[in-house]
């Protein structure tokens, strides 16, 4: 890159070309997009979450579009670890591209299985703990709601891989930083922030859901300014801790946002369906980005948002 | 599998409907019939996904060499944009997506059944069939004249031609489905390709089911990315063995699928059947699609 500037980014250990990653479920493993993207210029591809047993996942329709965005409710649909293994391992282990694994699972146990089987696979660069999953145990209570359950995860998974381990977080909780410090403090060595926020849409002719599964997960552009704020108040209660924004990135400007939120990596999603080719061009943008301030490294933008007169906790919401 | 950059040489109307004809040499001439493009709306909407349209034409030789028509109706904001399209426009296009339609080793006489402007594959896949030798007839339905895609174009590609209409105003008054027992009959039917509205598919395929003739149908089913990775446009599948049943993903397993294996009760709703039994007898040519089988999901 033109001026000094590198991308490339160290995510607790994990060596990437660009701060710019694939999110789960948005690019399967790489091999499927191999053919329209280039995939050496992609940070790290993480996969559709990997649970235990292979998994249906929910009726149709399964997606929505909404203003600026898109709701989706799969239910996890995945060939199951071994399956997953069989299918993916071949790819992961030719290393075109650092390969993080989401995993999930309906309970801390299934988490453990998982991460498990997955640390045994060569190549495979990281884990990212979906745990945004209902846990059976705790009658279905959403993991990443729970502090405390959200931690058990963490630290069960952490104790049974070398891998770097990075908590998905969710921002439908009333406070995303007790969630956050309390993965933290169970080892994960990254939080990726955030899962899609949950949404429904009716259909106002039938006066039915317009998911299958009633409620889905809300991506794109229509979630961003939420997930910019998750990082922010995040990365400022925690400075040290690596953090992967998400959340309707589209160009290189809204990469940045997160960046100067406090993130040290972005993931793109939706933007991944229609215009596979994003994260190069985010990437590139970057580079630009740097050359134009005078600056060798997206590092150097990192939580460099500049708040005069911060309002004081809890969040300032306006209006 | 490209990503192209593709100029509009020509848009025009076909009734009520809209045709596009693109200049996209590559995908061109890959495209089988019965698979699908996805088109790009442009940035800075309020709606971000592409749009998929089943290929209408692809032609490889003549004057119109390199060039791929799609038709589609203005139904959503994606759709209504594309009509505002004007020739030397440019069109972000990714394609030939999905599985085509396989095509008859042993069995001769083929009857394409194909209802609104999901009729558009159905003219590709009879070229295709006729210069491999088969009979092609056909039946074309729609709710009015207007809505009748093509009808003079299915009569010059096949033997006999039946044209159904809901309110009578050309044709067979009726549905496609009312014609089918005799066009069967008639000519001696020994594979049915289907293209149309879901229930129409699912209509066709249970009366072809209980006449043991193998089925053929493009489905569609709502679609993120159209290119394996988003799995929203699954469909219920029933294994080949009968041993249970899967979510299939309708742009890389499809959209064209056997269509006594579509889970329809599943699927689409109503009465609840015992899991269906595929009828024998129909051997696929070898397909020689870009990509590799996908996942056993499930």
């Amino acid at each position: 890159m033109a001026g000094g500037v590198s991308l490339k980014t160290n995510l607790s250990g994990i060596e990437l070309a660009t701060p710019v990653l694939a999110a789960s479920g948005t690019f399967g493993s790489g091999q499927e997009m191999s053919r329209l993207v280039d995939l050496r210029k992609v940070g790290a591809v993480v996969t559709k979450s990997v649970t235990p047993q292979p998994v249906r996942g929910l009726p149709t329709p399964r997606m929505v579009e909404t203003p600026s965005g898109m709701l989706n409710a799969i239910g996890l649909q995945n060939p199951g670890v071994e399956g997953f293994i069989e299918k993916e391992g071949p790819f992961i282990a030719g290393g075109g591209v650092p390969v993080i694994v989401s995993i999930a699972g309906k309970s801390v146990q299934e988490f453990a299985e998982v991460a498990v089987r997955v640390s045994k696979l060569p190549g495979v660069a990281g884990i990212e703990a979906n745990i945004s999953c209902p846990n059976v145990e705790r009658r279905n209570q959403v993991f990443a709601c729970d502090a405390q359950a959200a931690g058990e995860v963490i630290g069960t998974v952490t104790r049974m891989t070398h891998l770097p381990v990075f908590a998905k977080l969710t921002a439908d909780v009333t406070d995303i930083v007790e969630v956050a410090q309390s993965c933290v403090r169970a080892g994960a060595h990254g939080l990726s922030l955030i899962n899609t926020v949950l949404g429904m849409a009716i259909d106002v002719e039938t006066f039915r859901p317009r998911l299958g599964g009633t409620t889905g997960g809300l991506s794109g552009p229509a979630i961003r300014a939420v997930a910019v704020r998750c990082v922010f108040q995040v990365a400022r209660a925690l400075p040290e801790v690596p953090i992967i924004g998400i959340g309707g990135i589209t160009d290189a400007d809204s990469a940045i946002e997160f960046l100067l939120a406090g993130a040290s990596a972005v993931q793109v999603g939706t933007a991944n369906f229609y215009a596979p080719h994003s994260m190069v061009e985010i990437a590139e943008g970057i580079g630009a980005f740097l050359v134009r301030r005078g600056m060798s490294s997206p590092m150097e933008l990192r939580g460099r948002v500049v708040t005069p007169g911060l309002p004081a906790e809890p969040a300032y919401r306006g209006g | 599998m490209f990503r192209q950059k593709c100029e509009v040489l020509s848009v025009k109307r076909l009734g009520a409907y809209h045709s596009i004809t693109l200049v996209a040499p590559e995908i061109a001439d890959d495209a089988r019939p019965g698979q699908f493009v996805e088109v790009a709306v442009p940035p800075e909407r309020e709606f971000l996904l592409r749009r998929p349209f089943s290929i209408h034409q692809a032609s490889r030789k003549g004057g119109w060499a390199g060039t791929l028509e799609i038709a589609f109706v203005p139904v959503g904001p994606g759709t209504r944009w594309l009509t505002d399209i004007e020739a030397h426009d440019f069109l972000d296009v990714v394609g030939p997506l999905g599985r085509p339609f396989p095509y008859p080793t042993q069995p001769n006489s083929c009857l394409l059944v194909g209802g609104g402007y999901g009729a558009a594959p159905l003219y590709f896949l009879a070229q295709e069939l006729r210069s491999r030798g088969k009979r092609v007839d056909m039946i074309i339905g729609a709710r009015d004249q207007e809505r009748v895609f093509k009808a003079v174009e299915a009569k010059r590609l096949s033997v006999q031609v039946t044209i159904t209409t809901e309110d009578g105003s050309l044709g067979e008054r009726g549905k496609v489905t009312d014609a089918l027992p005799g066009m069967v009959t008639r000519c001696d039917t020994e594979v049915v390709y289907a293209c149309g509205p879901n229930p129409m598919l699912r209509a066709v395929a249970e009366y072809c089911a209980e006449q043991r003739l193998p089925t053929q149908v493009a489905v569609e089913e709502l679609m993120a990315c159209g290119v394996g990775v988003c799995w929203t446009c699954v469909v219920p599948v029933i294994r080949r063995d009968g041993s249970g049943w899967d979510y299939l993903r309708s742009c890389i397993d499809g959209p064209v699928f056997s269509g006594s294996r579509v889970w329809w009760e599943k699927w689409l709703g109503g009465r609840s059947a015992p899991i269906q039994t595929p009828p024998q007898g129909f051997q696929a040519e070898e397909l020689t699609v870009g990509r590799a089988a996908s996942w056993p999901a499930g």
